[in-house]
């Protein structure tokens, strides 16, 4: 009793002094722009590559192209890490002062930044644009966001199926054709050659089962009249579902490993020689000719359901946009087509074998290097992209599509189960995202 | 005397000091330091009250209990003063207890309610007086500490109770919609949230479980360090000092390395193949339990060790000299002295265990396995940080605290129910 009085009068004391000292709210910053400079710094920030020097030279020489034109603007580029950038850029949007005009993203974040409040439309811009009509409709769905543009795309990245040419011809199986084949093989393979992965899968690599879910004519989610709706316990989805994770057990990818591996893991497993097969991006070639298995695999896209046919991939990419807060609005813009524009994203492919988001200058790059073409072929089949919705950040941030996976992989639900709590999850962000 | 050996007593009856070095559960570190105070204040009125106990056993040997007891019952805001009667200072000892056991009769009136008290009667009348005359001196003392403690401690708990009532997502951060009121409806989705419910009972068990295992792995080890000779003692203090010296990231990444199914050693020599223990659910919080108890035992060590180590050898030999057996002076001396260092290090413990955050997000990969090894901490960073939910975050935040709060309360509350049976 005395107890609890001795612990009660010091706390009066520290909730009245924590009240007077501190009555306000907590922060919020206004990102409005106030005006718009024609000149003075621009300041810049692009993601940091593994290996930057070759982005470095494309950016100069794009700055210098368009300070020709500006002659009034300095441009300042800053390089941020790729792992910290959620937060440097959440900072931006906190604190306008110190955010730059322009800012490369992550083409899954731009609806959530725009739900921030951190990008400026530049549709009007974007639609005067000569070179944008050649941009592919799917990278261009990537800076939409109910019907207005935030933004340029920069590249796209898309998945497409690695495999070891010499586990396969020493087996006598041909690549795989359709999407069963896949799997068959993939369990051939592993019978046969019980250290190898037939196909290295993993439970939170969300892109690499989304063409799945997209072979078998599922979706997502289904907007209506600008909402979204989970779609992702439909039947069609429930058979993708069903496809990939029979990928998981002993007879290929044991769920005891496999369960917690993302896209990197099983690109890493591929590349060190531990897998014959894997679901891998074109940004994945220098890791995978860093590795053990160099000189040694193909590229083939991933076969859909048909002989034939391709499953749809998911069109990943980065995009650059200007801020909402710049107060150097008109140059900034001008800038970003300059990044964004063919001549920059031809060079940046010659530089970093990053794949340019306009359908003509694809196919130029595409004949000059050949381990692009499958790559190529599976965006020209149709990539897809993730709801356009400020929800959809939460729901990759809270992991929903791996623990779905991962539920039904190590066996605590069964894909209707986990499927249908999926769906409720995204249906709860969606609606919380308006 | 009374007066101007007040300062004194503390440094002998503190032999812990309890919140200083702890480090084993990284992030937290902190926030679990700043509440330290208040309770090495608690202590230091339990530390003095043991002493008494023990100087009261030394004189006539019935009364050793009542006069534990009688202590331990006392207020606390005279601690400082009775732990210079009884004093830990080996040299003033034996005054110290010659005054409580002479008693009362011979002192001047002004000292009488004190030594009364000690010896288990009560003054009410004499206590309010005394109170009142030196009622704001503490207060003036106190005064720069409760300054830092209100700016480090009450404004951040303030904004995070705030913001938990609010709508506040990074759209409000960054100014791209309205914040608004949402009174208690953060805590309604949460608690409504079965995966919440799930990740407590998780928490609550997974914390239990490690104070218990921790507690009990420290306090052996502790009185192992006082039976072995000097070098093999050093070479577990050493040891013990390595592993708490280990950030918690290091540790937690070389103890998944130890484990791993692929290249780890321990399989290998357990003969497990190719077992993954961060597969299943229960064998992945086996895992981290191990990684959490061998970081924060050491703490536990040293200080129960530093506590045996400050018992007084002369009460102890008084005690033995008056004849009681070695379960008595256990009983009796050796427990009633070690029980404000064990009171600590169990708070401490359960607070640390219960806010375990790097050791499940580095070695479960951020909840394991479809989140089965989520614990509240884990759970409220994904929500706050991760989804950039803060208010929902906070919600959770404030939920952890007052369940802190009460498991620290109902604790100390049951002690001193304890203390007043002895």
């Amino acid at each position: 009793m005395k107890l609890i009085a001795r612990i009660a009068a010091p706390a009066a004391v520290f909730v009245l002094a924590g009240l007077t000292a501190t009555a306000c709210a907590p922060q919020t910053s206004d990102n409005s722009a106030k005006k718009d400079d024609k000149s003075g710094t621009l300041r810049v920030w692009l993601f940091q590559e593994v290996n930057n020097k070759p982005k470095e030279q494309v950016v100069d020489a794009a700055v210098a192209t368009f300070r020709k034109a500006h002659k009034g603007a300095e441009v300042e580029v800053e390089y941020i890490p790729v792992e910290t950038r959620a937060q440097r850029i959440k900072a931006a949007f906190n604190d306008p002062k110190s955010a730059p005009d322009l800012i490369e993203y992550g083409n899954t974040d731009t609806a959530g930044y725009v739900k921030d409040g951190g990008l400026a439309d530049v549709g009007e811009e974007f639609t005067a644009w000569d070179e944008a009509k050649d941009i592919d409709p799917t990278a261009k769905q990537s800076v939409t966001v109910d019907g207005k543009i935030y933004g340029a795309p920069l590249f796209v990245g898309v998945r497409a199926l690695y495999y070891r040419t010499d586990v396969l011809k020493e087996l006598g199986i041909a690549a795989p054709k359709t999407q069963d084949e896949l799997i068959a093989t993939a369990k051939k393979i592993h019978k046969a050659k019980p250290e190898l992965y037939g196909l290295a899968v993993g439970g939170a690599y969300t892109y690499g089962a989304m063409p799945f879910i997209w072979a078998h004519g599922g979706e997502l989610a289904q907007e209506s009249g600008g909402s979204y709706k989970a779609a992702i316990n439909s039947p069609a989805a429930q058979k993708g579902i069903t496809a990939y994770t029979s990928l998981f057990g002993d007879d290929n990818c044991p769920a005891a490993k496999c369960a917690s591996m993302g896209g990197n893991a099983t690109v890493t497993a591929f590349a060190s020689g531990k897998a014959a097969m894997a679901i891998g991006g074109d940004f994945s070639h220098q890791a995978v000719e860093a590795g053990a298995v160099k000189g040694k695999y193909a590229v083939v896209p991933l076969p859909g359901r048909e002989a034939g046919s391709i499953a749809p991939a998911f069109a990943g990419g980065n995009n650059i946009g200007v801020l909402k807060s710049s107060s150097h609005r008109t140059p900034a813009v001008d800038l970003m087509k300059q990044f964004a524009g063919k001549e920059t994203q031809r060079e940046l492919f010659d530089a970093m074998g990053f794949l340019p988001t306009y359908t003509d200058v694809r196919a130029q790059v595409a004949k000059k290097e050949p381990f692009v073409e499958p790559f190529v072929r599976t965006l020209g089949a149709g990539a897809k992209f993730v709801p356009a919705s400020p929800g959809w950040g939460q729901i990759d941030a809270s992991l929903v599509l791996p623990t779905m996976f991962q539920e039904i992989v190590s066996g605590k639900k069964d894909v209707a189960a986990a499927s249908g709590d999926a769906a409720k999850k995204m249906d709860t962000a969606f609606a919380a995202a308006g | 005397m009374t007066n101007g050996s007040e300062p004194g007593p503390n440094t002998p009856s503190t032999p812990g000091t309890p919140g200083t070095p702890n480090t084993p559960n990284g992030p937290n570190t902190p926030a679990t330091r700043e509440p330290a105070p208040p309770g090495t204040r608690a202590t230091e009125g339990a530390a003095a009250s043991a002493g008494i106990s023990a100087a009261g056993a030394a004189g006539p040997p019935g009364e050793a209990s009542a006069g534990g007891a009688a202590a331990s019952a006392v207020d606390g805001a005279y601690a400082p003063r009775r732990a210079a009667t009884a004093s830990g200072l080996p040299g003033a000892s034996v005054r110290g207890s010659s005054v409580v056991g002479a008693a009362g009769p011979k002192e001047r009136p002004a000292r009488v309610p004190n030594v009364r008290k000690a010896a288990g009667g009560s003054g009410p009348g004499d206590r309010s007086v005394r109170r009142r005359a030196g009622a704001r001196t503490p207060w003036l003392y106190l005064a720069p500490a409760l300054l830092i403690l209100a700016a480090l401690l009450v404004y951040p708990i303030y904004q995070l109770g705030l913001i938990s009532f609010l709508e506040y997502t990074q759209a409000q951060v960054s100014g791209g919609e309205p914040t608004t009121f949402q009174g208690l409806g953060n805590y309604r989705t949460l608690l409504a949230d079965s995966q919440f419910w799930q990740v407590l009972v998780a928490t609550v068990v997974f914390a239990a479980a490690c104070v218990l295992a921790t507690l009990t792995a420290g306090c052996a080890l502790a009185v192992l360090l006082t039976r072995i000779r000097a070098l093999p003692r050093l070479a577990l203090m050493l040891a013990a000092l390595g592993a708490w010296a280990t950030p918690a990231i290091t540790g937690s990444t070389v103890w998944v390395f130890l484990f791993d199914p692929d290249y780890g050693p321990v399989n290998r020599l357990l003969g497990l193949g190719d077992f993954s223990w961060t597969y299943g659910r229960y064998s992945a919080f086996a895992l981290v339990l191990l990684e959490v108890v061998w970081c924060s035992f050491p703490f536990v060590m040293v200080t129960v060790y530093a506590g045996i180590k400050a018992i007084p050898s002369e009460v102890l030999e008084a005690a033995s000299l008056d004849g009681a057996s070695q379960y008595r002076i256990w009983r009796s001396v050796t427990a009633p002295m070690l029980r404000p260092i064990l009171v600590v290090v169990t708070i401490q413990s359960i607070i640390w265990d219960f806010k375990v955050f790097t050791q499940i997000y580095v070695m479960t990969n951020g909840g394991g396995i479809a989140g089965q090894n989520l614990v509240l901490n884990v759970y409220a960073y994904q929500k706050a940080f991760a989804s950039s939910q803060y208010s929902l975050g906070s919600a959770i935040g404030i939920v952890m605290l007052l369940i802190l709060l009460a498991v620290t309360l109902v604790y100390l509350r049951l002690l001193r129910r304890q203390g007043e049976a002895l």
